[in-house]
């Protein structure tokens, strides 16, 4: 116990440091998905044949096959196989090609949810819009968005909850997040080896993080209940 | 001449022919009442009316401008039936409110869009603002809805937010206000407040299309009534002759239907 009180500051402090690089993939990947969702939703639900089969495919493949196969194959696949290493060297190509997997998985679970929340929005809201004059644009921004973030709310807030977690992942590509800076405490780092509770404590992190995430979407969904 | 002409309008789904060959008119400041069963095809006349859904064949006329022909390949341009639908409005059964808006904000969010278009906006943004207001307001006192202004539509009752709905139809000045079976989706005990402020708009001469199932509401508000049957206007005329003196068999049937209660 006395040894763990000892190990505390430095563990602390190198946790931070993963916990800062688990977190800017969290955010990129949200900053990128959200919006990638969006294109891939609109993609798979288009009349224009070709485009919509396309986009199905896309989903099928990253949601179903794992994450972390998603993450190798990204991120080594160009280099060992294409010769043609894209990704760029150490931390920085690391955290490019990781961003990239995340992105790319996450808009397509996002994509299925957008998907369902537009469907969900009754036609009769568009045909309101337009027999008003209103064009397709200002439909979707004034009347459909709104009422289509109320539905997936919720089915979001699992999905980021479980994006938390899944940052964890990138640990496959040695990206230097809180597992990779817990786990180097077992193999020996700043004068600390075989300990396993740093890697245990990790968890905290994820804990926290996640309990502060659940209270703000919480108050989202609180927020949208002003409408039903 | 007349406001609205509607000739030879045709339109299926893929092999179902809902409407073979309708032609009307109607004069400005009059009211024409529709009836007919379900599936006779009241409800896709007005979607197409208001560019909802594409005749496959006719022409339609407001104020004598052709704002549709199917052999007229330029009258289909998306931009143009933008503003071609604005000579009509249209009252859903089912009210299609927009829930996260309150009343005025429902009744001015077209107007207000609109408006945003118009090249001196930016400059007189504010007046514009109250103005829209200010008709919105109007619109919603006529409606009996002044204490409800700021109500968001989960807050009303089926024929306030029906009545809503009128009044945002309305703020966009349509020449021809068109309704579809406004009391249908209605508690009984509701209908009777849209059915007045229906009946109150005839009375300042609002061009109006109604397609109704109640009889005694069709026949005393209305200048004609059309009678559709599979298809096709059956019958029509003065409400008296076509209720009290109907010329086809099948509409005698229908109408009995009513008055056995």
């Amino acid at each position: 116990m006395e040894l763990i009180l000892e190990q505390m500051p430095i563990v602390i402090r190198a946790l931070n440091v993963g916990f800062i690089q688990t977190l800017k993939l969290f955010f990129v990947t949200l900053i990128g998905a959200f919006p990638l969702g969006l294109v891939i939703a609109f993609g798979s639900m288009s009349r224009f044949k070709p485009l919509s089969f396309i986009t199905k495919i896309l989903v099928w493949i990253i949601r179903g096959t794992p994450l972390m196969i998603q993450l190798l194959i990204i991120y080594y696949f160009p280099g060992l196989v294409l010769h043609t290493p894209i990704w760029g060297g150490g931390e920085g190509g690391r955290f490019l090609a990781a961003s990239v997997s995340f992105i790319l998985n996450y808009a397509c679970y996002f994509s299925e949810i957008y998907r369902g929340g537009i469907q969900g929005v009754p036609v009769g809201q568009e045909e309101a819009g337009l027999v008003l004059g209103m064009t397709r644009s200002q439909i979707f921004f004034k009347i459909t968005l709104l009422q289509m973030i109320k539905r997936i709310v919720p089915p979001i807030s699992n999905e980021i909850i479980t994006l938390v977690k899944d940052t964890s992942l990138a640990r496959i590509i040695a990206l230097q997040e809180i597992i990779w800076a817990g786990q180097a405490f077992m193999k020996g780092s700043q004068g600390i080896s075989g300990a396993i509770w740093p890697l245990f404590f990790t968890a905290v992190y994820y804990l926290i993080w996640n309990g502060i995430l659940t209270m703000l979407l919480g108050r989202l969904e609180k927020k949208l209940d002003y409408f039903r | 001449m007349p406001i609205l002409e509607v000739e030879h309008i045709c339109k299926s789904f893929e092999r179902t022919e809902v409407l073979r060959d309708i032609s009307f008119s109607l004069e400005k400041g009059q009211v024409v009442s529709i009836i007919g069963s379900s599936g006779s095809g009241k409800t896709t006349l007005l979607r197409c009316l208001n560019f909802l859904e594409r005749p496959d064949k006719g022409v339609l006329r407001v104020n004598g401008e052709v704002l549709f022909d199917a052999g007229d390949a330029f009258t289909m341009q998306e931009l143009e039936i933008r503003r071609k639908r604005l000579h009509f409005g249209l009252v859903f059964q089912s009210f299609n409110l927009f829930p996260q808006y309150t009343a005025m904000e429902n009744v001015m969010l077209a107007k207000e869009l609109l408006a945003k278009e118009q090249p001196d906006y930016k400059a007189k943004k504010k007046e514009i603002h109250e103005e829209i207001a200010g008709q919105a307001e109007t619109l919603l006192d006529q409606m009996g809805l002044s204490d409800r202004k700021n109500n968001y539509p989960h807050q009303l009752s089926g024929g306030q937010c029906q009545r809503v709905a009128i009044a945002r139809a309305l703020a966009l000045q349509p020449d021809i206000l068109c309704f579809d079976e406004p009391t249908s989706a209605l508690d009984p005990e509701l209908t009777g407040e849209v059915l007045r402020v229906i009946r109150e708009l005839a009375d300042q001469n609002t061009t109006m299309i109604i397609v109704t199932h109640e009889m005694a509401f069709a026949r005393d508000v209305a200048n004609q009534v059309i009678f559709m049957d599979d298809g096709i206007i059956l019958e029509q005329g003065d409400p008296r002759q076509v209720f009290e003196h109907p010329k086809e068999e099948r509409t005698r049937q229908f109408l009995s239907r009513f008055t056995q209660g």
